[in-house]
């Protein structure tokens, strides 16, 4: 009997059932419309014309509710951290934070200010951290393209030895 | 007006209660006795030669080696084209001073920072609360002597450094 693995018509391939939903989790990416400050105008640049973001499948979304993906873009108030918190918690599962910029990695330029939190990290767990003040659209994409590595490296179907492995990841 | 003639006409009307006119810098001041700067105010805003309608910005200074809080008013008139700045000043430990709401509406908001961040009361004023720092904020940051919480609302405040190394 032939092997059923590459005998089938040419218009059929087959795949792994992880792989093809985190293939189609990581090309449908839709980020949520959350700017803090300037870093939010290259973020508007991110998803402009010249760099567009669209051909990897990233839209915006005017609502945490419908979104995957958080890019915290500017600097973080104390005031606008409790929110950013609510925003997060209001998103489902799975979701990812991008840090953008110098102020949401660290507080950046305005760190030793007493109303600016010192991180986003404080708050939310970060998966990437994009350094620059701010960021040229180039690193915010490539900063999409480290979350799609990550999750097509993420498995929901098989769980080895009781732990998940996307806390791994 | 010149400066130094708005200060002469208040000198005429107020006597005692305006004094220490500095005219040779780029916004003339003087300073007011803090009882008297509402009827000083009202005074600047309608009188027909001042005519101060705009308060164009109102702010304050802390000056922890003089024990004071200083109140600063900058002054505009449209129909004069002059400006003047006037300062009060309270004492540190109870700054408290009556309100220009009722005579200035943009007052509103530039009292309620001065509020928020050196913590002066205005008397009479209508919606005292911070304006800008969450509510449950402890302290008033432009206060020389604030000291940073270690936390907020369950948010460290803290962060090693990283600019130590550069500073010297």
């Amino acid at each position: 009997m032939k092997p059923l693995i590459n005998s089938l018509p040419e218009t059929v391939f087959t795949t792994k059932v992880d792989d093809l939903l985190n293939w189609g989790r990581a090309s449908s990416q839709w980020y949520m419309l959350f700017g803090l400050a300037c870093c939010a105008i290259e973020l508007m640049q991110t998803g402009g014309p010249r760099a567009d973001l669209d051909r990897f499948g990233a839209v915006p979304r005017a609502t945490p509710r419908q979104s995957d993906l958080m890019i915290v873009a500017g600097t973080l108030t104390y005031k606008m951290a409790k929110r950013t918190k609510l925003l997060y918690d209001q998103m489902p599962d799975p979701k990812y934070v991008i840090s953008m910029g110098s102020c949401s990695n660290c507080g950046g330029l305005f760190q030793l200010a007493y109303s600016v939190c010192k991180g986003v990290d404080k708050i939310v767990p970060v998966d990437v951290y994009v350094p620059g003040c701010p960021p040229r659209p180039e690193a915010l994409t490539e900063g999409l393209l480290r979350i799609q590595d990550k999750m097509m490296r993420e498995r929901w179907l098989v769980r080895s030895n009781g732990s998940d492995e996307r806390a791994e990841a | 007006m010149e400066p130094s003639e708005i200060f002469a006409r208040l000198e005429k009307q107020f006597a005692a209660k305006v004094s220490d006119f500095k005219g040779d810098v780029q916004e003339p001041y003087f300073s007011v006795d803090a009882e008297a700067i509402l009827e000083i105010c009202r005074f600047l805003r309608d009188d027909a030669e001042l005519k101060f309608e705009v308060l164009s910005d109102q702010t304050a200074v802390d000056w922890p080696k003089e024990e004071k809080i200083q109140v600063v008013y900058h002054l505009y008139s449209y129909a004069h084209r002059h400006q003047i700045v006037l300062k009060v000043d309270l004492p540190r430990d109870n700054p408290t001073i009556a309100t220009a709401e009722g005579i200035w509406k943009v007052a509103n908001w530039f009292e309620r920072e001065i509020f928020d961040l050196f913590g002066v009361i205005f008397e009479g004023h209508s919606d005292l609360r911070r304006i800008m720092l969450p509510e449950d904020w402890v302290g008033y940051p432009l206060r020389k002597d604030y000291v940073e919480q270690e936390e907020y609302d369950g948010i460290s405040t803290q962060r090693a450094p990283l600019v130590d190394k550069l500073m010297r």
